[in-house]
């Protein structure tokens, strides 16, 4: 199978590790405008490669692309693939306007490609398992859920690449909300409003650093939702579900599944009444190559083999990815452009002087 | 090399099973005090390396055995190399070559290099790479380092993307320049073992998994298993205990039986646990039956 990569920024890079890895598929072009990393990953991979897109597409004959470059640019470079029928991994999030997405969705589903988004964490054990319970009915009827996701990006007021920039599809709503929306349409359904919804700055200029707001659901549920992508408390980022349901709990985060059962006696799985908890070792299926996390290797995997096998039944398809694009839609128009609020010690034009901090400064110091 | 490593993911927030237990861990060793009580209680138990990340804090933990050189006679570090976070949160934030840049010393070379459009050589990456090793190893001047290692992430990360020579130029350097052993640490045992036959290290000495259910163990645990009987490398066995999902005794029963893995490597925050660890190993290594 031969696939084409676009964009070789850190995921960018990660899925050519897995790809190149992979037995199944043959990376023949890789595409990405900066000088350097490309040659030589061109040079040792024996890929074709190309500074511009359309050259790409135009000579080099593919099954697959994927398409890992600033949000922005997502959309047509999905549709230029689409129209030569190949299939397209795309990474989240999809596309920043969801009436778009959906005519890509569309597009996708009426020539029969494969089509998917990068939403890892539909692939970590503990959320796959999760949702095998939940659909199960072991909850009962849902009616609040709780999504989270915090992790350390954006620490101090500076940043120059593409995820400081608002149009170009940064932002904390985006890059980390998006992840924790995904998960609650994965595990339970998207939300058709939200209400009392807030884009916090804490140090970016441009974008907001926090996102909370409070989702409704069609049959009457609620749902809350925080992203922080400006706390170093956590080592990388980490996203947390939280279900109450009228028979009982579930917390879920990439290590661990913890289910609270009140009444087990009409359940058809086995599950104890009290806390059922079951760790990531029991939840991990083999990966034929491990470079992040099980769940980067099986979400390539799942596309190659959705290709192979003509499966067009995606685990992360655009549909889904378009309806978590929609639910962040509602949130940046909730919280109102205007009332983005800036951040403390910042004018809303100019940022305070970066102050070095953390192992920056130690580090540039012991370089001195 | 010891047969015994004592890792450090307990004192830096590492935990695969939990992320509770990961930040009560964090918590509990934020000071470095806390974290040379441990290795203390190690040393005190007979342990003599400490395999570590080059994590910011563990140049806090080097100048302290550095201060007391005579109260840690034969300790050895075996530092593993780079803290991945680090350069994946930098590259998050400026970008592949400014992030680069930033970790390597500001003397205008390699910043006119990267300005300049010239296309970059196998001299160039060679001499880009020893900089940043040498920007790693500089928390442990003075000290006893036999064994250095590349970190899982990158070792598979360059694995994957096919850039080969990174392990010869590793290699070599770290011989050359610090006299020690290099080594890989890896997820994926089977291809990087041939990879590295490939550019011509011999007998390389390899960290992988190595447990009895096969917690990552790209391959799964019979080819590992035939690697070790049949390969010539130098193995260490690392997360034993898949994370805690196996008892101490039945996991180190599993390892110690494969006897070609030369160590293993543990970590533990009390003393009582690095004891019975370090008694169970020695106990299990030392049966008849499994040598």
């Amino acid at each position: 199978m031969r696939v084409g990569l676009v964009g070789l920024g850190k995921m960018g890079m990660s899925h050519m590790a897995m790809l190149n890895a992979h037995p199944e598929a043959e990376l023949v072009a890789i595409c990405d405008p900066t000088p350097f990393v490309p040659d030589i990953l061109g040079k040792y991979t024996g890929a074709a490669v190309y500074a511009d897109y359309d050259d790409l597409l135009r000579r080099e004959k593919l099954d697959a692309v994927l398409i890992a470059t600033p949000t922005k640019l997502h959309a047509p470079m999905v549709r230029a693939a689409l129209a030569r029928d190949l299939h397209v991994f795309c990474e989240k999030p999809f596309c920043l306007d969801p009436i778009e997405g959906q005519e890509l969705a569309d597009m996708a589903q009426a020539r029969g490609l494969v089509n998917q988004v990068g939403y890892h964490y539909r692939f970590v054990g503990a959320f796959r398992e999760a949702k095998r319970l939940v659909a199960a009915g072991v909850l009962g009827r849902i009616h609040h859920v709780r999504a989270e996701a915090y992790g350390p990006v954006v620490l101090r007021p500076k940043g120059s690449t593409w995820r400081a920039a608002k149009e170009t599809g940064g932002g904390c709503l985006y890059d980390y909300a998006c992840h924790a929306i995904d998960l609650v349409g994965y595990l339970f359904e998207a939300p058709t409003e939200v209400g009392g919804s807030v884009l916090n700055r804490v140090f970016s200029r441009q974008v907001e650093d926090e996102v909370y707001s409070t989702l409704y659901f069609p049959g009457g549920a609620t749902g809350q939702l925080a992203a922080n992508w400006s706390d170093e408390s956590h080592r990388k980022m980490s996203a947390r579900l939280t279900l109450w349901g009228e028979n009982g709990r579930m917390n879920i985060d990439r290590q661990e599944l913890q289910v609270f059962i009140r009444d087990a006696s009409e359940l058809s799985e086995k599950l104890d009444e009290g806390w059922n908890v079951r760790y990531t070792t029991d939840m991990t299926n083999e990966v034929w190559y491990y470079l992040r996390g099980e769940e980067y290797s099986e979400q390539i995997d799942h596309f190659i083999k959705s290709i192979k096998i003509g499966d067009r039944n995606n685990i992360s398809s655009f549909a889904s990815a378009v309806a978590t694009d929609r639910v962040a839609q509602m949130i940046s128009k909730d919280a109102g452009a205007g009332r983005l609020s800036p951040a403390r010690g910042q004018s809303e034009i100019g940022a305070v002087p970066s102050k070095p901090k953390g192992f920056f400064k130690g580090l540039r110091t012991a370089l001195r | 090399m010891q047969r015994i490593l004592f890792g450090d993911n307990q004192f830096f927030g590492v935990n695969h099973m939990s992320e509770e237990k990961a930040r009560t861990q964090a918590m509990r060793f934020q000071k470095i005090e806390a974290i040379i009580d441990v290795l203390d209680a190690a040393y005190a138990e007979g342990i003599r390396a400490f395999m570590c990340t080059t994590h910011d804090r563990i140049s806090e933990v080097c100048n302290h055995f550095r201060a007391n050189p005579n109260q840690y006679a034969d300790f050895e570090f075996y530092p593993c190399m780079p803290y991945a976070h680090k350069y994946a949160n930098a590259v998050t934030e400026h970008g592949i070559v400014d992030a680069l840049k930033r970790f390597l010393p500001d003397d205008g070379a390699i910043g006119a290099m990267f300005r300049g459009g010239m296309s970059l050589v196998r001299k160039d990456i060679s001499g880009i790479a020893q900089l940043l090793i040498d920007a790693e190893m500089k928390m442990f001047h003075g000290l006893s380092t036999p064994v250095i290692f590349l970190q899982n992430v990158v070792t598979d990360l360059l694995l994957g993307l096919g850039v080969t020579d990174a392990f010869k130029i590793f290699a070599d350097h770290v011989r050359v320049k610090y006299n020690a052993e290099p080594g890989f640490i890896t997820m994926n045992l089977p291809k990087l073992l041939e990879t590295l036959e490939g550019v011509g290290i011999e007998n390389p000495i390899i960290c992988s998994n190595i447990n009895k259910i096969g917690f990552r163990m790209c391959g799964g645990v019979a080819v590992y298993e035939d690697l070790l009987r049949s390969r010539r490398f130098r193995p260490i066995a690392m997360s034993v205990l898949a994370s805690g999902a196996l008892p101490a005794r039945e996991g180190l029963e599993y390892v110690c039986r494969q006897t070609d893995v030369e160590s293993i490597v543990f970590g533990a925050s009390s003393r009582s646990n690095i004891r019975e660890t370090k008694r169970l190993i020695d106990e299990l290594s030392a049966q008849p039956e499994f040598t």
